[in-house]
């Protein structure tokens, strides 16, 4: 089963990479990653849908949260959170089939990005499994071109996001501070 | 204030604010502005023969004094030649920051002389690294890479600096302070966890203290004793940890594990709690885990909220600097104890442990005709070192010896490659570790094959005067592997022979000090107190019994309490 992972990150070089690498180093496939800056254009916000044994999920998140550039790592598997997906997708359309299509975007509140005379592209969002059915029934009705967004997640509660403050370095009282066990 | 500065000064002067005395480095085509303004920095340059060596040779400055370790390569192959080192800097928590040039910021992905993806290679091999192409960076990074490298769990951190960051010129202000929203450390532990651990020891009947490498990182070593002696609870040390109950500290019972005593691992296995102190529970100490102290519940200290509950349930974590939680854990058990009574499940726990010591002790009496037995030789570098010495191991059956035979009165005393096993940790680490003192005897113990992977080191002991004794316990094998071939392969001896052991004498006289090899036991005794009181390096080659094992032994995968006491007794026939 997928699991949904979702990041606070601070938005610099390297941090994907710090994310992903605990993945890849246990030898775990990524099934969607979505990043993007948030409101503040310091941080990115990241969602990670991956398949890990649930007996190592706790321990990588742990990991994840030690990162220096992570602020926060919450498992959404089982929290309340909204989790939604975008697809894009190419339909070929002859005369015959047009309406036929039409209805099932409307069923799966989908729209209609362009039309022309071979097809159209849809857009539809949803959550993962929905989606996976509208794209089946798409494919039945001929050949299909499919982008996947991956799944985005925001969480139903709000976590407290615990931040570090600055501390004192490079000088001589933050010398005495760390003689003192400080840090 | 500010004064227009080279990125070169700039970084030497946020080193010298760090408090850095000592960079083991190597230089390159990159670093040259930095080398450049080192040729009149007062920072002392250790010039070391092979960057790898650079990475443990700081780690040896920094096991042996607690500060952090700094090392400097150049790009391309001088950045990767650190990895080993930084590797095993992380596995053993070992705070190191590794200075790296890299090809100007402009070439950076053109395949540039001497261009490697130092910042992508060392990803997984650090705690933390940066990329600094910006110069108006690189005082807070420097700043930051020393706060990383030091504080929560220890670790190494890597700085690769571009060369025009080395050469541009920027008005550079100190840096005061530095901030890591995201970097979380843990220090006090929870109060009222700390009371019930406190509770949990004093109701114990079985209690075992099982204290590693985190005691010895935070500095905790008076704090472990009081706890000890409060509890009043036989303690293991681990590989990691030996040192911070002084070996001759009655409560002591040796090294857990796969080579640990007897008793450690009876007492491990049938203890009823288990007091977890800055040790991650590794497959070496625990064997197959099912059978790992199936008896027990688990108080796990630690300053990594990751490692608790990795391996074994913890039934009470608290996460917490040791420096920090057991004086308050301390000051609970000093309020309870008086309620506690006698305790006399404890009695007879330490009656039970007393005969497992005395069933199988690990000091034995060894023979001393024939060859020189390798427990003899470690058993002599005791008696004459007292638990005193700084003793640098190397990686294989030597070094299992001399856990279990050499004692230490204090911690980082005994300075090893644990997490990581990397051979050729031993003399580059003696290196580092006399660098920082200058006036202890220092010990490289290595077998010869960690040794040969070492030896250009030699020179550098000669060029700055480093008296090191490096004693080579030479059993013309790859000691370990040999063994795991005869007991587990058939005794098929797969390319485990080290022929052709380079005469000590003419090697070490090359580089300009004393050698000798040493085969009779009656001699051994002379030679080592030789070696110790000459004012030199000094290369002691000790030619030792081929064929000797290490035991106990708990093979791979089994349990802690079927250990394997020794070699099978010869079987009468008729």
């Amino acid at each position: 089963m997928l699991q949904v992972i979702t990041l606070l990150v601070e938005n610099k070089t390297g941090a994907l990479m710090r994310v992903t690498g605990l993945l890849t180093a246990r030898g775990y496939n990524i099934d969607s990653l979505t990043v993007a800056r948030t409101l503040d254009p310091e941080l990115s916000r990241m969602t990670i849908a991956v398949a890990i044994e649930p007996h190592q999920r706790r321990q990588l998140i742990k990991h994840m949260n030690k990162l220096i550039n992570v602020l926060q790592a919450t498992d959404l598997t089982d929290a309340p959170a909204v989790i939604r997906e975008l697809v894009l997708m190419r339909v070929r359309a002859p005369q015959e089939s047009r309406t036929g299509i039409l209805k099932e975007a409307e069923i799966f509140g989908a729209r209609v990005v362009d039309s022309t005379v071979e097809g159209f592209a849809l857009e539809a969002t949803g959550d993962i499994e929905k989606l996976d059915e509208f794209i089946d029934i798409m494919r039945s009705y001929g050949e299909i071109e499919v982008t996947r967004g991956g799944a985005v997640a925001v969480s139903l509660e709000s976590k407290k996001l615990r931040l570090s403050p600055p501390v004192p370095r490079g000088s001589e009282e933050a010398k005495s501070e760390e003689k003192n066990g400080v840090i | 204030m500010s004064q227009l500065m080279s990125g070169a000064k700039i970084l030497l002067e946020c080193l010298a604010r760090e408090g850095v005395d000592t960079i083991f480095g190597y230089p390159g085509g990159v670093t040259l502005p930095l080398y450049d303004a080192m040729f009149d920095n007062p920072i002392r340059h250790v010039l070391v023969r092979h960057e790898q060596n650079a990475a443990f040779a700081a780690q040896g400055y920094s096991r042996s004094t607690g500060k952090v370790g700094v090392c400097c390569a150049t790009s391309g192959p001088g950045a990767t030649n650190l990895v080993t080192g930084l590797v095993d800097a992380m596995m053993d928590s070992i705070p190191v920051v590794a200075l790296t040039g890299q090809v100007t910021a402009k070439l950076i992905g053109s395949d540039a002389f001497q261009e490697a993806d130092t910042f992508g290679i060392t990803r997984s091999a650090t705690k933390h690294n940066y990329l600094v192409k910006n110069i108006n960076e690189l005082p807070q990074v420097i700043h930051e890479a020393f706060y990383i490298a030091a504080s929560g769990r220890p670790g190494p951190v890597l700085v690769d600096v571009t060369k025009d960051v080395f050469q541009g010129n920027a008005h550079y202000t100190p840096v005061t302070s530095i901030h890591l929203p995201g970097y979380k450390v843990y220090t006090e532990g929870h109060t009222g966890q700390i009371r019930r651990a406190a509770q949990m020891m004093l109701e114990a009947e079985r209690p075992m203290i099982y204290a590693g490498g985190g005691i010895v990182l935070s500095n905790a070593s008076p704090e472990l004793r009081e706890l000890v002696e409060l509890v009043d609870a036989p303690t293991v040390c681990t590989l990691m940890g030996l040192g911070t109950l002084g070996s001759e500290h009655p409560n002591f019972i040796s090294m857990p594990g796969m080579h640990g005593s007897y008793a450690a691992n009876m007492g491990m296995y049938n203890t009823d709690l288990i007091i977890a102190l800055g040790v991650r529970f590794d497959d070496r100490v625990t064997g197959r885990l099912n059978a790992f102290a199936p008896h027990a519940r688990i108080i796990h200290v630690d300053i990594d909220p990751a490692e608790i509950s990795k391996i074994r349930n913890a039934d009470l974590p608290i996460v917490g600097d040791l420096k920090r939680v057991l004086p308050k854990i301390n000051a609970v058990l000093k309020e309870l104890k008086p309620e506690a009574g006698d305790r006399p499940g404890l009695k007879a726990w330490w009656k039970q442990i007393r005969e497992w010591k005395e069933e199988h002790p690990l000091k034995k009496p060894v023979s001393t005709d024939g060859d020189i037995k390798p427990q003899y030789l470690m058993q002599e570098i005791d008696r004459l070192t007292k638990g005193q010495a700084i003793v640098c191991s190397d990686v294989g059956q030597h070094q299992m010896w001399a856990a279990q035979l050499i004692r230490f009165n204090e911690p980082r005393l005994w300075i090893n490659s644990g997490g990581l096993g990397s051979m050729g940790f031993g003399l580059p680490a003696a290196l580092g570790a006399q660098v920082a003192n200058p006036d202890q005897l220092v010990i490289a113990i290595c077998g010869d094959g960690g040794f040969q992977m070492s030896i250009p080191e030699l020179a550098t002991l000669f060029n700055f005067g480093l008296p090191v004794k490096v004693i080579v316990m030479n059993n013309g094998y790859l000691g370990m592997v040999r063994q795991w071939q005869e007991l587990f392969y058939a005794n098929r001896l797969s390319q485990v022979t080290l022929d052709c052991f380079p005469d000590p004498v003419q090697l070490a006289g090359a580089y300009g000090f004393k050698g000798r090899t040493v085969e009779r036991p009656s001699e051994l005794a002379e030679a080592l107190e030789t070696a110790f009181s000459d004012p030199g390096p000094y290369l002691l080659n000790v030619r030792v019994t081929p064929t000797e094992n290490v035991f106990p032994m708990v093979p791979a995968g089994g349990a802690i309490n079927e250990m394997v006491m020794g070699p099978p007794q010869p079987v009468a026939t008729v």
